[in-house]
């Protein structure tokens, strides 16, 4: 009995790696510990570390004639931002963010939709990679095409003039807000290249949370006399929202945060993220600059406590 | 009795959906045409004429090449920190329940949830804030912290699926921690890893925002081209450049889809 008892457990192993190994197998905390370290480490103090670096200079204030920072704390820089010049900035990103997430989701939809449910084989490896491309291709050669599209000598006003259609260009330019002297400097096309970068972030989430979604279930509501609009809005969207929000999370917090796309393809009024960028370049004004910052993180907060209410996240 | 599943998709569907992909491609294709334009001027449609000198010019630029080092320089550096950083923590989320592993995961995911802007501007207050110079290192910094990511999404939908009787196994029959890791677990990994590794690498090798505000007076690739996009000087050079980045970046993408079609399709389902 004790013969079978001492060589069904084996011996303890001998040497340095063998008695760790075991030492790890009997605490298994202290692995968890050590593999957590690391990455916890470099996250936690070089991110988060800077994060609150950043958050705790936006409560101090700059001295308006020396212009230096003045190390007390301060509600008043957080204050500037509701002065109108400042507070429009921040209506007009949003807006834009919003703007853009919504046509994203209804650009995204069909795409989604049909890798989901109607591409096999062969078309479901073409449409992924056919999203994964653009999605992973270049950020900056991808506004850098939009420039060669939208520029007054580009393929558009190329495009627009064969087809004897070159007044309804000029027509939409001459609108206010949204036109401008050529498209590369309106909102306009602003807002299309915003789509172009970032609506590929919407379609795999929204194809993932429409893959759950069984067959026979559109069926049922066709077979009970729904028509195809009714199925939609009553079943496929219901069930689909979860992957659009998480998509959403992408396209509103990159829109959000983006100072390169309004700077090249725009008008000269600012984003939040150019206006970051200007406050900590030229104005030196790194307090005002942190605040700035604060608004998207605030906003994103919000925006993720929701998500995760509505269930995005496990569609991510 | 069922019906058939097989029905096609209705016309209207097949149209939005061709049209979204035309709308994702065309513009790439572009860039393609714009390589080989003899204008230097403009950005005219279409180009007067073709030529491939643009090549030759590209070629022999030192600044290009330079740019092009510190890109791969910084990105292989970043991989390699983010392999090793995302692995450890995607072994210990997947693992193990423990207090707190709902919000390491998403500490993970907040510097790519966030705004770009938020992260740079923050590394460089900390930055002049410990009076760090700017340098190759700080690049690193930056790039590796977002990069984590990928690798974590990677690793942690495998990790799921090698099943944990299997590491039990390696155990009983008499493996240590170390061989089982070394025989059991890295193969079964391997392939995630190297796809997250390449999905890293080009998101490092591409990333501009974070990077204009730790690089300091350095110029990756990105930097480069964003020059020239604030103020083109040189378009054909760009109209080359930009070709031969969309051909690099492919490469990687191609090859994580290829490494990780077989299991749950996460490959950066979501940069």
């Amino acid at each position: 009995m004790s013969i079978v008892a001492d060589t069904s457990i084996l011996a303890r192993r001998e040497g340095t790696s063998g008695r760790l190994s075991d030492f790890f197998w009997r605490n298994p905390k202290i692995l968890l510990l050590l593999m957590l370290t690391p990455p916890l480490l470099w996250l936690g103090i070089i991110y988060l570390g800077s994060l609150f670096a950043l958050l705790l200079q936006s409560f101090f204030s700059i001295d308006d004639f020396s212009g230096l920072i003045n190390y007390e704390f301060t509600l008043a820089t957080y204050r500037q931002l509701l002065i109108p010049s400042n507070f429009d900035i921040i209506l007009r990103t949003v807006l834009m963010a919003a703007l853009v997430t919504l046509a994203s989701a209804a650009i995204a939809f069909p795409i989604a939709y049909y890798a989901a449910r109607y591409a096999k084989g062969k078309w479901k490896v073409v449409f992924y990679l056919g999203v994964m491309l653009p999605l992973w291709s270049s950020y900056l050669v991808k506004v850098y095409a939009w420039k060669l599209i939208l520029a007054k000598e580009g393929i558009v006003t190329w495009f627009f003039a064969k087809l004897h259609l070159s007044w309804l260009l000029d027509a939409w330019l001459s609108l206010p807000v949204v036109g401008g002297s050529s498209l590369s400097i309106s909102y306009t096309g602003t807002f299309i290249v915003f789509i172009y970068v970032w609506m590929p972030f919407m379609i795999l989430p929204i194809q993932a949370a429409l893959e759950r979604v069984p067959g026979n279930l559109i069926e049922a509501s066709a077979d009970l006399g729904g028509h195809p609009a009714q199925t939609f809005r009553h079943v496929l969207f219901p069930l689909a929202l979860p992957g659009i929000i998480a998509g959403s999370i992408f396209t509103f917090s990159l829109t959000l945060g983006d100072y390169i796309i309004p700077q090249i393809i725009g008008s000269s009024r600012l984003f939040i993220g150019q206006a970051v960028y200007a406050q900590q370049g030229t104005a030196g004004n790194i307090p005002l600059a942190a605040a700035f910052s604060v608004v998207p993180i605030v906003i994103m907060g919000l925006y993720l406590w929701m998500a995760k209410r509505q269930g995005a996240f496990d569609a991510l | 009795m069922r019906s058939d599943r097989n029905t096609s998709a209705p016309l209207g569907l097949k149209i939005a959906a061709g049209l979204g992909l035309a709308f994702l491609h065309l513009p790439i294709l572009l860039i393609f045409l714009y390589a080989f334009t003899t204008e230097e001027k403009s950005y005219q449609f279409p180009p007067p004429g073709y030529t491939l000198k643009w090549f030759a010019v590209t070629w022999n630029r030192p600044d290009v090449w330079e740019a092009m080092g510190l890109s791969v320089r910084v990105a292989s550096i970043s991989t390699a920190v983010a392999l090793v950083l995302g692995t450890l923590c995607a072994a210990a989320v997947s693992r193990t329940k423990f207090f707190g592993r709902e919000t390491i995961s998403l500490l993970v995911i907040l510097p790519i949830a966030l705004p770009g802007i938020i992260t740079g501007i923050a590394l460089r207050s900390a930055f002049s804030f410990a009076e760090i110079p700017f340098s190759f290192w700080t690049i690193v910094l930056g790039h590796a912290t977002f990069c984590v990511v990928v690798v974590y999404n990677n690793a942690v939908a495998r990790f799921r699926r090698v099943s944990g009787s299997l590491i039990e196994a390696s155990m009983d029959l008499g493996a240590d921690s170390f061989q089982t890791f070394r025989y059991v677990i890295l193969p079964n990994i391997g392939t995630a890893l190297l796809a997250g590794g390449m999905l890293a690498f080009a998101l490092s090798f591409d990333e501009v925002i974070v990077t204009t505000f730790t690089a300091g007076q350095q110029s990756t690739l990105p930097i480069w081209m964003l020059e020239e996009l604030v103020r083109p000087r040189q378009r054909p050079v760009t109209n080359v450049v930009a070709m031969v980045v969309v051909l690099v970046t492919f490469l990687p993408i191609l090859g994580a889809y290829y490494l990780t079609r077989d299991g749950d399709q996460v490959a950066g389902a979501g940069k």
